[in-house]
């Protein structure tokens, strides 16, 4: 559908989807079942987000009432890891019941003026049904690791009974079974999950950070920066990535500090080269002249007025980026220079039950479906972003 | 006469270049006085946004550079070879200019108001408060219905004659005391350029805010200017009021460019475009640089460049041109006689 712009309040009325639409029975509903009168109106993505989010974190919060007191009473002895999860979980029952309480009282009324190109973007993201999937799959993802404490059966690091409770096979007492050394898988890969999505987003964000302020200096100022900044991109580039990691995290003690810090200093080069082109081709814009004849300074612009519009493609290679670097934590960790033991990893799971893949094939199983969906997930929802954010892909 | 706000004094922008030398500013000197409307008209590639940028001190170094020589005085302060500071603090501040693409000229992940209000905030030092009622006062003034709504509103959502507008909200966001307009209206349809010069003028009127205004359109001229600065290949062709200018052109590129224009008054009269385009930059003729394309061009031309010879018009009145035909009138002929169509 195309986008009516630049006429004013005459395309408020257009006719669309969702427009002007009553929420029925809104407020009563919302205050019982946060989500649901959202999805009952149709708008999927936002309904679906508070339902589950509401549904899950409450059975979470009735079916492990035990470890959630524990963490609230003060003289527990709760460490740190409970406090962050039952902070997560009052957080969010608390976020999903107020949004969806102040939503179904309003009447939807899809405005298309005073409206930002975020917005813009985030409607056509919104339509995009596996792109919501993938983004609702990412929220769980993060919901599981922060929540883990009271999420897994076992600790996952607990030695069980070895004589009797190795290598079993999934069961009602250990859903997805145990391992060689009796430990809970279950509970393995939920914690694992905190290794792995911590390490995608931290590694990506300073490699996105470093990205984006060397591809915009390069662009910008052009020249002899310019050609210094893109041979030192090529060189990284050059440069085996894997063989590199290898390298520098053999030469020290790996931890997980390490592992972020070289996936994130190795990674930048892609969003440079793309910052860069951008802003090559917006530094000739009249707006960027504008600006400059206002009397901004430099960094001004750069900073206030280039790096602004860059951040759309910025933020779907974040995306797609995080799902790489996922994937190469999990081959550094199978190499056996990831994440080291007892901490649990899923590249490490899936390196540790290789060799008995024939007598107990849920060692990696279980770890290998959770990389593959959760890459899935964060892939979903860039390619849900590039479209959403490219308004000649926006329908 | 009142002192001059800005002086031009034999301005020269090069471009140094692979292909060579490009003299697109080559010796320009003019002058305005405060309140007054100043038009820079040419053709394309006659230096008018470069001396501009000039002005403004944004000519992109490298490659360009304004020569020693050059002088660039705003209120008697000399502008060239100041501070990147002084610069920065002059521009969009005493000295604004407005761009010819409306579309281009915002930033499309800001709103309206943002923008007007980040020079606001940036030279005057307004809070964010004050500022958002300076712009919402700045966009009612320049004709913008519902200016508190506008506000918060993005580009995309504005028609061009809107967005232009906004331009020149921001360019008068700091009371300027000179804006250079480079080609305001050449994007815009008929009825909105007509708009747009007329709030230019009730602004300068309101204000007493001088404008420079770069354009090709005569028509735009004839409307609002003041006095004329006729360019030609990176030199000042021909000055003047713009009564004296229209009335009688002395130079031959300005009698080429008015009876190019297509006229309600004189219908059935072809079109004379003037032959060829401009020369390229850095392959100036030696002689006069128009020679080329002059239909009186004789000898003296080819051989030697005139200078800005002055011309009498009897009123006191400042008037020059760049042509031997000013010393040497007899050679103007046939007198320009209207080509009526059989």
């Amino acid at each position: 559908m195309p986008l009516p712009v630049g006429g004013g309040d005459a395309v408020t009325a257009v006719a669309f989807p969702g427009a002007r639409r009553r929420t029925r029975g809104g407020r009563l509903l919302s205050a019982v079942m946060p989500g649901a009168p959202q999805l009952l109106v149709g708008r999927f993505g936002a309904g679906l987000t508070a339902l589950l989010v509401w549904v899950g974190l409450l059975a979470v919060l009735v079916l492990r009432w035990d470890r959630v007191w524990a963490a609230v009473r003060v003289s527990s002895g709760a460490s740190l890891d409970d406090r962050v999860a039952l902070v997560t979980l009052v957080a969010g029952l608390a976020a999903a019941w107020v949004w969806s309480f102040r939503d179904a009282g309003k009447v939807q009324e899809l405005r298309w003026v005073g409206v930002s190109q975020w917005v813009l973007a985030g409607r056509a993201f919104s339509r995009n049904r596996l792109a919501v999937l993938g983004a609702v799959g990412i929220l769980i993802l993060y919901l599981v690791a922060l929540l883990a404490p009271f999420l897994s059966p076992y600790d996952p690091s607990a030695l069980g009974d070895l004589l009797t409770e190795r290598l079993v096979p999934p069961s009602t007492a250990h859903l997805l079974g145990t391992d060689h050394f009796a430990r809970d898988v279950l509970s393995r890969v939920l914690y694992g999950a905190r290794i792995s999505l911590s390490i995608g987003f931290v590694a990506i964000g300073i490699s996105v950070t470093i990205g984006t302020l060397l591809g915009a200096v390069a662009g910008f100022f052009g020249s002899w920066v310019d050609t210094v900044l893109m041979r030192i991109v090529d060189m990284v580039i050059a440069f085996p990535q894997l063989v590199l990691l290898i390298t520098v995290i053999a030469l020290f003690q790996p931890s997980i500090f390490l592992i972020i810090a070289v996936l994130g200093l190795t990674q930048w080069t892609g969003t440079t080269r793309l910052v860069r082109g951008e802003v090559l081709s917006l530094r000739e814009r009249e707006f960027i002249q504008a600006a400059g004849a206002l009397g901004f300074s430099r960094a001004r612009i750069i900073f206030f007025h280039l790096v602004p519009n860059v951040l759309g493609p910025v933020i779907v290679a974040a995306t797609l980026g995080i799902g790489n670097t996922i994937v190469l934590e999990a081959s550094l960790s199978f190499l056996g220079l990831g994440v080291q033991p007892p901490t649990p990893s899923w590249g490490t799971m899936v390196a540790d039950g290789r060799s008995l893949m024939l007598q107990a094939w849920w060692l990696s199983t279980f770890p290998g479906l959770a990389i593959v969906f959760t890459v899935l997930a964060f892939n979903l929802v860039g390619d849900g972003l590039r479209d959403a954010l490219d308004p000649r892909l926006r329908r | 006469m009142t002192a001059p706000l800005l002086q031009v004094t034999d301005l020269r922008t090069y471009f140094f270049t692979d292909q060579g030398v490009a003299r697109a500013v080559d010796g320009v000197s003019f002058s305005v006085t405060p309140g007054e409307t100043v038009a820079l008209v040419g053709e394309s590639g006659c230096g008018k946004t470069v001396t501009s940028l000039s002005i403004l001190g944004l000519v992109p170094d490298p490659p360009g550079r304004i020569l020693d020589g050059s002088s660039i005085r705003l209120r008697g302060e000399e502008l060239v070879g100041a501070s990147e500071e002084r610069l920065r603090r002059l521009r969009g501040n005493e000295v604004a200019m407005i761009f010819q693409e409306p579309m281009a000229s915002l930033n499309p992940v800001f709103t309206v108001g943002e923008q007007i209000s980040e020079p606001l905030r940036l030279h005057l030092g307004m809070s964010k408060r004050a500022a958002r009622e300076r712009a919402v006062a700045l966009l009612n003034e320049v004709g913008i219905p519902e200016p508190a709504h506008r506000f918060d509103e993005y580009p995309h959502q504005l028609s061009g004659g809107m967005r232009q507008r906004v331009m020149v909200a921001i360019a008068i966001a700091c009371e300027p005391a000179l804006l250079i307009a480079d080609e305001p209206t050449t994007a815009l349809d008929v009825t909105i350029q007509a708009q747009i010069l007329e709030l230019l003028a009730q602004l300068r009127e309101h204000r007493g805010m001088a404008v420079l205004l770069i354009t090709h359109d005569l028509g735009v001229v004839a409307e609002v200017a003041d006095r004329v600065v006729v360019m030609y290949a990176g030199q000042v062709a021909e000055t003047g009021t713009a009564t004296e200018v229209f009335g009688f052109p002395s130079h031959p590129y300005t009698e080429g460019l008015l009876a190019s224009i297509p006229r309600a008054d004189r219908s059935g009269e072809r079109l004379r475009p003037i032959p060829g385009v401009v020369p390229a930059p850095n392959d100036w003729p030696a002689g006069c640089r128009f020679a080329d394309r002059c239909r009186y061009a004789w000898e003296r031309g080819a051989a030697e460049a005139p200078p800005l010879l002055e011309l009498e018009t009897g009123r006191g009145e400042e008037r020059a041109a760049r042509c031997w035909l000013v010393a040497e009138p007899a050679r103007r002929h046939p007198p320009i006689v209207a080509e009526t169509e059989q």
